[in-house]
């Protein structure tokens, strides 16, 4: 590989990891035709992991960091000082082909810097799906980032021939976008999230390629003043709206080369991870927005406990709960109870009872439970109503080490 | 009671093992009176043999669970798997349900452990190209941890098909010539190639896209394994990405926000929103270049007549004819048009003629194309075009010839004997009837030529409201 291509791909895959997605779900299984390179497999696979606990799956990189836009948060906006670069069409499918064809990568994830015009953008990005998919047979995965100001046209080619096609909101509310991405528009981000939403639903009803592995979106947090009980209703909508795959969450990190409109601060990783444990509990297990909110206080999680927790030590009265009696959705309400482990509960108390041994093998959060459920040889009784038991539940946070 | 001991091959001998489950079911002997042996520790009991006995029928769940275990490195797996079976079979069938019973739980985890190897080694073998080959070979070393060759290998012919390649490991190595797979001998990882030209471009890509201000090797090791580490090129780069992380960070925030040292591209951001097509022959540029969304056709066929027309038809696609000649409107239900077009009074030169879906879709019927329905989603892929093509067009009257047009101009579905007639599409004054192509299909001449003259009744009032006083909407003498 020349030193050129390197130092490009340096530039560029650096440009592109503040987008949070990697994965590579989702897509139909396929397999390599005669001739063809490459399959997908439904969960889609990490091919490594970097030292920020980050998977490596796709080839993340943008065509171009070059940019017109200008907005604050993004390290590749117009005003920022850093190196700049270009890809061509064919580096891109070369550097595909070859790391995929090495097993580094399950596919490509392609995002660009918007130069000339979104449309010329998007036909260059277009451009390089066509010719992996056409001139190599390309089976393997291809994620490609949707510039909602381009032309609608552009999204209808864009989805016959990815996996998956994704618009970042970025920012959860129209003010902050209007104030720090001066050029993004809130309703043509929305109108092209639409547009996707319906094609991806009549070709899956039409059982046509399009999208088949859906769309998905990021929001920053920590840019702008915004709650986390707003963040989550702006996911709950996108969610229902849009039938999002993923809404993902990106702490806003410090950038090399930063604006002076932002704040300059380690990025907020907890409070990162505690909405996508909200995320979840909003998906998966039967919480809306409010009850989350309500485990925090004035619309912004609890940092120290996670979201489920932090809502049952405000709704003692609702506990305990008897695991060999109580009705699926409460379970799924128990501190420590993922929902696979009251799934395995639900079909295992068929044909026994549980004891707290029985619980402690199906789920690794039995500490959390404990003090919220009854097996038949455990009643936590006055335990529940301890002052202290949010202290004592609050998980150590980890050392980060800094040596391996 | 004496103890029975069955020997197994080394390795993860499903066959063996259930030959014995089959034997030892058949003779009614219980898993304390069993002990597996693996083939290479010597033998010290007799009582070593199996014959053949009659298929046992065991739940399936236990069945796949049996498939996975037995790839397990653990030497108890055979015992354990049996001590299932047995309990399967006497009074517990669906103890797989009992997830929390020790047995259970225990094989369950042994069976996780293997889909975790399995799902590893998918991942993180990496492949060489070896050298001083004309065509391109590959090469890659592994260690799993289980015996899961025969398992792991259909993930890389469905992937690598194409391709020559060899993966090596201390358990034996696999083999793909692109037609066959082969399993052979343990190798050693000094039969393996030792770089790749693309290796430093993949390590550069990997402390590319690390943040340093997100520094968690924990959670990058729960995932990631210290004992995969040798064998993946990128690895080499963590110790100094961990190292250097804070120093990183803290260069970041205590740099001060810096002065852009461009001017702001005044012109270019100005240019940037002006993207749209400006006349039909951009616009029709546009789409032969994007090329067909729906399967076949040879060429796109754009639509044909004056800008400004007072009228403009749309129909559903283009045909057979349509495809090869490059023109709308010019097979057997474009001939018709064309006729009660005349019949009418509407000159088809003054009148712009184009389809909703710009491809002809067909399936292949030895030699002939059979026009092929576009589906709502194929015709929904088109619309932007359609739109686009309308707002250039700007006529008086847009017609709809049949439900796919109609599905087209208004972006929802509805039934043409219910909506036939005067109709609204957005901005434009617009008119339903059926598509020529129904009239050539009916099957007497009784209704054909009733039909017909519906049609024509049709044209007429197109003609009659096209000429209609845009201010007023005043008709001209002698309609309606």
């Amino acid at each position: 590989m020349d030193e050129k291509l390197s130092r490009k791909l340096r530039i560029l895959a650096d440009a592109a990891k503040y987008d949070a997605s990697c994965s590579s779900s989702g897509a139909p299984k396929r397999k390599a035709d005669v001739g063809g390179l490459g399959s997908t497999v439904g969960s889609g696979i990490c091919h490594a992991y970097t030292p920020d606990g980050r998977c490596v799956s796709l080839l993340k990189i943008l065509l171009t960091n070059y940019c017109l836009f200008d907005c604050a948060y993004c390290v590749n906006r117009r005003s920022s000082n850093v190196k700049r670069a270009k890809f061509s069409v064919d580096e891109v499918v070369t550097l595909t082909v070859e790391f995929y064809k090495r097993n580094y990568i399950e596919g490509l994830f392609l995002s660009s810097g918007i130069i000339r015009s979104p449309d010329y953008t998007m036909e260059q990005m277009l451009l390089v799906a066509k010719k992996l998919r056409r001139d190599h047979g390309f089976r393997g995965y291809i994620h490609l980032k949707t510039i909602p100001e381009a032309s609608p046209w552009l999204i209808e080619e864009a989805g016959l021939w990815a996996d998956r096609l994704s618009i970042n909101l970025e920012l959860p509310t129209e003010t902050s976008l209007e104030r720090l991405a001066p050029e993004k528009d809130g309703a043509s981000i929305e109108s092209a999230m639409a547009q996707m939403f319906e094609r991806i639903e009549e070709a899956r009803e039409e059982r046509r390629h399009f999208s088949p592995a859906g769309q998905t979106t990021q929001m920053i947090v920590g840019a702008d003043e915004t709650t986390d009980q707003d963040v989550l209703r702006t996911s709950a909508k996108l969610y229902g709206h849009y039938d999002m795959k993923r809404v993902y969450y990106s702490a806003f990190s410090p950038i090399p080369d930063s604006s002076a409109i932002l704040p300059l601060k380690s990025p907020p990783l907890m409070r990162e991870s505690r909405l996508y444990q909200a995320d979840w509990l909003l998906r998966y297990y039967g919480f809306n927005v409010d009850e989350i909110a309500s485990g925090g206080e004035q619309g912004m999680l609890d940092l120290d406990v996670d979201p489920k927790l932090a809502w049952a030590l405000k709704n003692r009265h609702l506990f305990p709960v008897d695991v060999n009696r109580a009705e699926r959705e409460m379970l799924l309400r128990v501190p420590g109870l993922g929902a696979r482990a009251v799934d395995k509960i639900v079909v295992a108390r068929k044909h026994t009872t549980l004891r707290l041994e029985d619980v402690a093998r199906l789920t690794s959060g039995l500490k959390r439970a404990r003090p919220f459920l009854i097996t038949a040889d455990h009643h936590p009784k006055a335990k529940l109503d301890r002052l202290d038991l949010r202290e004592r539940l609050i998980e150590k946070p980890e050392q980060l080490s800094m040596f391996v | 009671m004496t103890l029975h001991r069955i020997t197994l091959k080394c390795g993860a001998d499903l066959q063996g093992f259930r030959r014995a489950v089959r034997w030892l079911i058949a003779e009614e002997l219980a898993p304390q009176h069993v002990v597996f042996a693996i083939d290479d520790a010597p033998s010290l009991f007799g009582n070593e043999q199996t014959g053949d006995a009659p298929a046992v029928t065991i739940p399936k769940g236990v069945a796949q669970l049996i498939e996975h275990v037995v790839c397990h490195c653990d030497p108890e797996r055979y015992a354990l798997l049996y001590g299932l079976v047995w309990r399967a079979l006497n009074g517990e069938r669906d103890l797989l349900e009992v997830a929390s019973d020790p047995l259970v739980h225990r094989i369950d985890m042994m069976a996780r452990s293997v889909r975790r190897d399995l799902h590893k080694m998918h991942a993180f073998v990496r492949f060489r190209r070896m050298k001083g080959e004309e065509v391109e070979r590959f090469a890659a070393w592994f260690e799993p941890e289980h015996f899961i060759l025969a398992a792991a290998a259909p993930f890389f012919v469905d992937r690598f098909r194409s391709l020559d390649w060899t993966i090596l490991t201390p358990l034996g190595s696999i083999h793909w010539n692109r037609e066959a797979l082969s399993f052979g001998l343990p190798a050693r990882r000094e039969d393996a190639p030792d770089e790749d030209s693309f290796e430093e471009g993949w390590r550069g890509y990997y402390e590319s896209v690390f943040n340093p201000a997100r520094v968690n090797p924990t959670a990058m090791r729960a995932e990631m394994p210290k004992k995969y580490w040798r064998n993946m090129p990128e690895t080499a780069a963590i110790p100094g990405l961990i190292q250097t992380a804070s120093q990183r960070v803290e260069r970041m925030i205590e740099q001060e926000a810096s002065m852009p040292a461009k001017r702001t591209p005044e012109r270019a951001l100005e240019a940037m929103f002006d993207q749209d097509p400006k006349s039909l022959e951009e616009l029709n540029a546009i789409i032969a270049k994007a090329g067909p969304l729906v399967p076949g056709a040879t060429q796109a066929v754009f639509g044909e007549g004056p800008l400004h027309a007072d009228i403009m038809f749309v129909g559903e696609q283009p045909g057979d004819q349509e495809d090869l000649q490059g023109r709308p409107f010019v097979g057997p239900a474009g001939k018709l048009l064309t006729k009660a077009m005349g019949e009418a009074g509407i000159v088809r030169e003054q009148a712009y003629l184009t389809n909703a879906v710009k491809h002809f879709k067909f399936d292949q019927r030895g030699h002939r194309r059979i026009h092929a329905k576009p589906t709502a989603g194929e015709v929904k892929h088109y619309r932007p075009w359609l739109m686009k093509e309308l707002e250039l067009v700007k006529p008086k009257l847009v017609v709809a010839l049949g439900a796919t047009a109609v599905l087209a101009l208004s972006g929802k579905a509805t039934p043409i004997t219910r909506s036939r007639g005067r109709a609204r599409f957005g901005d434009y004054e617009g008119y339903i009837t059926v598509h020529p192509s129904y009239l050539l299909r009916l099957p007497d001449e009784a209704t054909k030529r009733e039909a017909y003259e519906a049609f024509l009744t049709d044209l007429r009032r197109i003609r009659d409201l096209a000429q209609a006083d845009p201010e007023t909407g005043e008709l001209p003498l002698a309609a309606e």
